[in-house]
């Protein structure tokens, strides 16, 4: 009886229309209603900047095309650093923090998932790193490098630039997070992979790099590529050192001439940076899911 | 004939519930040995323990005499010895077809690529899955894949065979290629332990059939015995459910 509860329903509907409201928000008619929308919440969010009782003054202060011109490429005798070559000095910071990163945090990984006995110290020191850096703030971090290796007064150590105590404070925290996601990475692997490639007589190492490291590789390059774009804008931080770069020439710019639109600048500068290689992280993404949809 | 695999009383615990009670079983060299029984009775378990993926917490497991619970035993080496089929496949997705068997003869046991290679290929080729050697196994169906699994296993030109249900994974329509394989298998003399749920293959392919019930080895005997004059209440009430 139940199994038959819609056989009686078998005359057909009278009408599969939708109505005019839904029809509003459907194919072309769909695309004219997100433009409309798209204007409104935009050209609003604008609007309040010419509104607002106070938008002339921010309009000035922080939109202002000359004094964005004046930061970004700098004039040496008022004493203002050019915010687009301190941006050099932020590029390179994170671009040799990343490798450092890449490197290091494999290690990590490596060690606090070994089994071997011997290494049992290094498998506590690298569980008590990952714990560490991980939850002390970075700014903290680069405070402890930048004026406690100089304090050391040991040689090579003390006599670096800001930039590059920064480099190394981003490294030692940045490798704390991305071994944690390199172990994620690895521990997503089925754990057939792992009875499969052992029955066959491969060591520990060898089940790690030609098994386990190739698939997991796949995983991680989305949250990795993640970590490196609040690395880059993180470089920013260095500035409390004293390191001449985009945030800090930013900074002397507002000082000097008493006008903040040299933040704005630093803030554009930056998006360029980050928002391309978010746009390749979701491109990635996207792509992985498409070859996973398909194989499956 | 030459004993290959010895279990002795084998006993195996997870936390407090005994998977293995005390299980003996003896494969000789060109012998076949099919395990029947109700899923969790302990046939895929005891498997593992032969492969050492799992430690055993009573009895004795010998190799060729060579008791395998020694402290002094590398797993590594053992597992070279020892092949094992699983019920997934557990195909490398990463690597193609060829290379997801080359993997063990050229990386554990350090053979020239080349050589493998066409062992490789050659095995392939009496599978009828020459062609698809440059695939990876994402392309293959699920009968293909068990076939070049239990080929990635032949390379390592192991002494036994475990295979684990190896066609429970498989659309009913594929299972009877991988059971042909394996029929070939056996009558080339290949030494196998076979769990299974698979009845009438175990009858026309065992030397000899043992019934496992919730970790005990109930009875053990030829084909013709287990079949059709089981000895035990439980066998035949097995066999009764099955049939």
């Amino acid at each position: 009886m139940a199994l038959a509860a819609d056989a009686d329903r078998s005359d057909a509907p009278a009408n599969l229309f939708a109505s005019r409201r839904h029809l509003f928000f459907v194919g072309r008619r769909g695309l004219v209603a997100s433009v409309i929308s798209s204007v409104l919440i935009l050209g609003g969010i604008v609007a309040i900047f010419f509104v607002a009782p106070g938008g002339a003054t921010v309009r000035y202060f922080f939109f202002n095309p000359h004094q964005m011109w004046l930061a970004f490429v700098g004039n040496p005798s008022k004493g203002i650093s050019s915010v687009g070559a301190g941006l050099l000095t932020n590029i390179w910071m994170f671009l040799v923090s990343e490798v450092l990163v890449l490197v290091f945090g494999l290690a990590i990984a490596w060690t606090r998932m070994s089994q071997s006995p011997v290494l049992l110290p290094f498998r506590m020191l690298s569980t008590l790193y990952t714990d560490l850096f991980r939850g002390v703030p970075i700014i903290i971090v680069i405070f402890l490098v930048g004026f406690g290796l100089p304090g050391l007064n040991f040689g090579f150590v003390s006599n670096q630039s800001p930039a590059v105590y920064g480099c190394a404070a981003l490294t030692i925290t940045y490798s704390a997070y991305v071994a944690e996601v390199y172990r994620a990475g690895i521990n997503s692997v089925p754990n057939g992979q792992l009875l499969a490639a052992r029955s066959l007589g491969l060591t520990h190492a060898q089940i790690m790099r030609r098994v386990i490291l190739p698939q997991a590789v796949r995983t991680v390059i989305p949250p990795l590529l993640n970590d490196f774009i609040s690395l880059q804008k993180d470089t920013a931080l260095v500035s409390t050192l004293g390191a001449i770069e985009a945030a800090r020439a930013a900074q002397i710019a507002a000082s000097t001439e008493f006008n903040f639109s040299g933040y704005v600048v630093a803030a554009l500068l930056f998006l360029a940076l980050t928002v391309p290689m978010t746009r390749f992280t979701d491109h990635l993404v996207a792509k992985d899911r498409r070859t996973r949809l398909a194989g499956a | 004939m030459e004993t290959v695999l010895e279990l002795d009383s084998v006993v195996k615990r997870f936390d407090d519930h005994e998977v293995l009670s005390g299980v003996s079983l003896s494969l000789h060299r060109h012998e076949v040995v099919c395990l029947i029984g109700a899923s969790g009775s302990g046939k895929s378990t005891l498997l593992r323990c032969a492969n050492m993926l799992e430690s055993v917490d009573g009895g004795r497991i010998s190799l060729f005499g060579q008791s395998l619970l020694d402290q002094r035993i590398d797993p590594d080496l053992v597992r070279r010895h020892i092949a094992m089929v699983f019920q997934s496949f557990n195909l490398f997705p990463h690597l193609s077809v060829l290379d997801n068997i080359l993997l063990g003869p050229v990386y554990a046991l350090k053979r020239k690529r080349g050589d493998v290679r066409d062992e490789a290929l050659e095995l392939l080729e009496r599978i009828g899955l020459r062609d698809r050697a440059d695939d990876f196994p994402d392309r293959l169906s699920g009968g293909q894949q068990q076939r070049v699994a239990i080929v990635r296993s032949l390379a390592m030109q192991p002494s036994i065979l475990l295979l684990d249900e190896v066609t429970s994974a498989l659309d009913p329509t594929l299972v009877g290629e991988v059971l042909d394989l394996l029929r070939d298998l056996a009558s080339t003399g290949t030494t196998m332990l076979i769990a299974t749920h698979e009845m009438n293959f175990a009858r026309d392919v065992a030397h000899q059939v043992a019934y496992l019930d919730q970790g005990v080895l109930v009875e053990q005997g030829t084909p013709e015995e287990i079949f059709n004059n089981p000895r035990h209440e439980s066998t035949r009430a097995f066999l009764e459910r099955v049939r």
